[in-house]
């Protein structure tokens, strides 16, 4: 692998860039790998990535029908957090946030990790209870979360409506410092470039088609590039997860829902920080470009079609106006839908199933994103050992039997 | 932006009057006190999620407030059919693989409806797609 630098710039910038190595190659399957990965988003590529370097297992091969990073990778609003409200998600979203911090370094590629703060506003006496409570659960699990009162979230974000003539006054907020945004891009590119280097198989255009299972043990997958034979395959497939379950004779708690985001025309910056509210329910920050990156909820029917509803755009942009009026006049660039799969308690699903050998890494819903180096790492070690990582054994698809779920809903962000 | 004919209205009627409520004729379990865990999980919170045809429950909820299903498919988002509560769907994922097999496609791209004549003999006519 070429190590990018300053110094290689420069010197690629005298070579007119014309020697750039290739990213990552384009192989053949091979017959057959120790664990295939079904997917080529972040969640997936971050699993072979780390399968190859930290756990020993080199001999992978991720299986993508499209192309790297094409889905909700490509998608999503690029905020990335851990203030969620019990143990379990606390620690797994807090494992991921710790990862980011060094991605970078790690994959030597710029993930653009910016830690500039996230917001979470508060417009009723109920929405500033429920803020305490999370932000006193977050600080006894060691995430920087503190509540804000209006004057000081004026302080943060000066062109936020604090007055009381706002429709839905703001009361309070929960503020973490150290939450902030990622180059979404970046982190499937750099993953993907990374586990490449260390000889995982990328297989774009290659489509899983079924499951090769005997006597309850999965022996490979079925793809439209012939059959590919694994003892271990793990599913990362997001809003396809279903469709993958079904040819494997699974049944999911999951239902796929298109969520959207739009980006404005690029402006001169505006915003320092990340700003969400759950109450008027929209979400916002500014790229490095620019460009305000908007999202909220998702549309209520499931969905399988990538695009959005003009009603939701409407409540989005709705909710974005009331929180901050100059950008009422401010043009849309672009509008996108990627498929979320949501779960029953907006917590995702890392699990065995019935199936063994088979592995499903799903339900991440609407807040996936944030989470793909953590989930990556601990489902990349479920695998390598056979066993669940401490970390996401909770997340076992047994709790929706047992009653033991996890509710995020109040964390999630995004009504669902 | 949906177009839904309200069977109880009887009228088309804006996406932004309704409501959508998740999977159809999902059935609660009968005798409650004697149902086990698996079955009580499996009732509350697993669901169909077909990248196809499926059936789901609507709430007319700023119209007559009733609840209907439609039969819609997931990927094109055609709504194929509308039906209140207690009625079986005309439509299946079985029946609609049978019907695009014989080519009975509407003007505006969806599928016609059980019974029905197409408008025109050309639909009738296998499309390449």
């Amino acid at each position: 692998m070429q190590r990018y630098s300053g110094f290689g710039l420069v010197k690629h910038a005298l070579g007119h860039h014309e020697n750039w190595e290739r990213q990552w190659r384009n192989p053949t399957p091979k017959k057959r790998y120790d664990v295939i990965i079904v997917g080529g988003g972040g969640h997936g590529l971050a699993t072979a990535y780390y399968l190859a370097k930290e756990f020993g297992v080199k001999n992978v091969a991720v299986v993508e029908k499209g192309w790297l990073g094409g889905g909700n990778t490509a998608r999503n609003t690029t905020i990335v957090r851990s203030n969620y409200l019990w143990d379990e998600a606390a620690r797994l979203y807090n494992h991921s946030l710790d990862l980011w911090k060094g991605l970078s370094q790690d994959l030597n590629y710029n993930v653009m990790f910016s830690q500039r703060g996230v917001l979470n506003l508060g417009h009723t006496l109920q929405d500033m209870r429920d803020i305490q409570r999370r932000v006193h659960a977050n600080r006894l699990n060691g995430i920087d979360s503190e509540v804000v009162t209006p004057g000081q979230i004026k302080e943060i974000e000066p062109e936020l409506d604090i007055s009381s003539r706002a429709r839905y006054p703001i009361m309070g907020a929960s503020w973490q410092k150290s939450a902030g945004v990622a180059r979404h891009d970046a982190v499937a590119w750099g993953y993907a470039r990374g586990a490449d280097a260390l000889g995982v198989d990328l297989l774009q255009n290659t489509e899983v088609t079924g499951f090769k299972i005997l006597d309850g043990k999965v022996l490979g997958v079925h793809t439209n590039r012939g059959d590919i034979e694994a003892n271990t395959v793990g599913c990362v497939a997001a809003g396809n997860s279903g469709v993958l379950a079904n040819m494997a004779g699974i049944r999911l708690p999951l239902e796929s829902h298109p969520l959207q985001a739009l980006v404005s025309e690029p402006l001169k910056p505006v915003l320092n920080t990340v700003t969400m509210s759950n109450h008027v329910h929209g979400y916002v920050s500014q790229s490095d470009k620019g460009d305000l990156v908007i999202g909220a909820g998702i549309d209520g029917y499931v969905g399988y079609g990538q695009r959005g509803s003009y009603p939701t755009i409407e409540h989005t942009l709705q909710a974005i106006v009331e929180m901050f009026p100059m950008f009422s006049r401010v043009r849309m660039n672009r509008q996108w839908g990627g498929i979320v799969d949501t779960c029953p308690d907006a917590c995702p699903i890392l699990s065995k199933t019935k199936v063994k050998g088979l592995y499903f890494n799903c339900g991440w819903g609407t807040g996936g994103f944030k989470a793909t180096p953590g989930s990556g790492h601990v489902f990349a070690a479920s695998l390598a050992k056979g066993e669940m990582h401490p970390i996401a054994a909770p997340f076992s698809i047994d709790r929706f039997h047992t009653g033991a779920l996890i509710d995020e809903h109040g964390a999630a962000g995004v009504a669902h | 932006m949906f177009h839904i004919f309200c069977p109880y209205c009887q009228e088309h009627r804006e996406e932004e009057e309704f409501h959508a409520r998740g999977q159809a004729h999902l059935m609660r379990p009968a005798d409650p006190d004697n149902t086990s865990d698996e079955e009580w999980g499996d009732y509350l919170f697993f669901r169909n999620n077909p990248r196809g045809i499926h059936h789901e429950m609507w709430v007319h909820s700023v119209g007559c407030r009733k609840f209907f299903n439609i039969t819609r498919n997931t990927v094109t988002y055609d709504i194929l059919e509308t039906y209140p509560m207690g009625e079986q769907p005309t439509i299946t994922a079985d029946s609609e693989k049978l019907r695009k097999e014989q080519g009975v496609q509407t003007a505006d791209g969806g599928w016609q409806t059980v019974g029905a004549q197409p408008e025109s003999k050309a639909l009738n006519e296998e499309t390449s797609s």
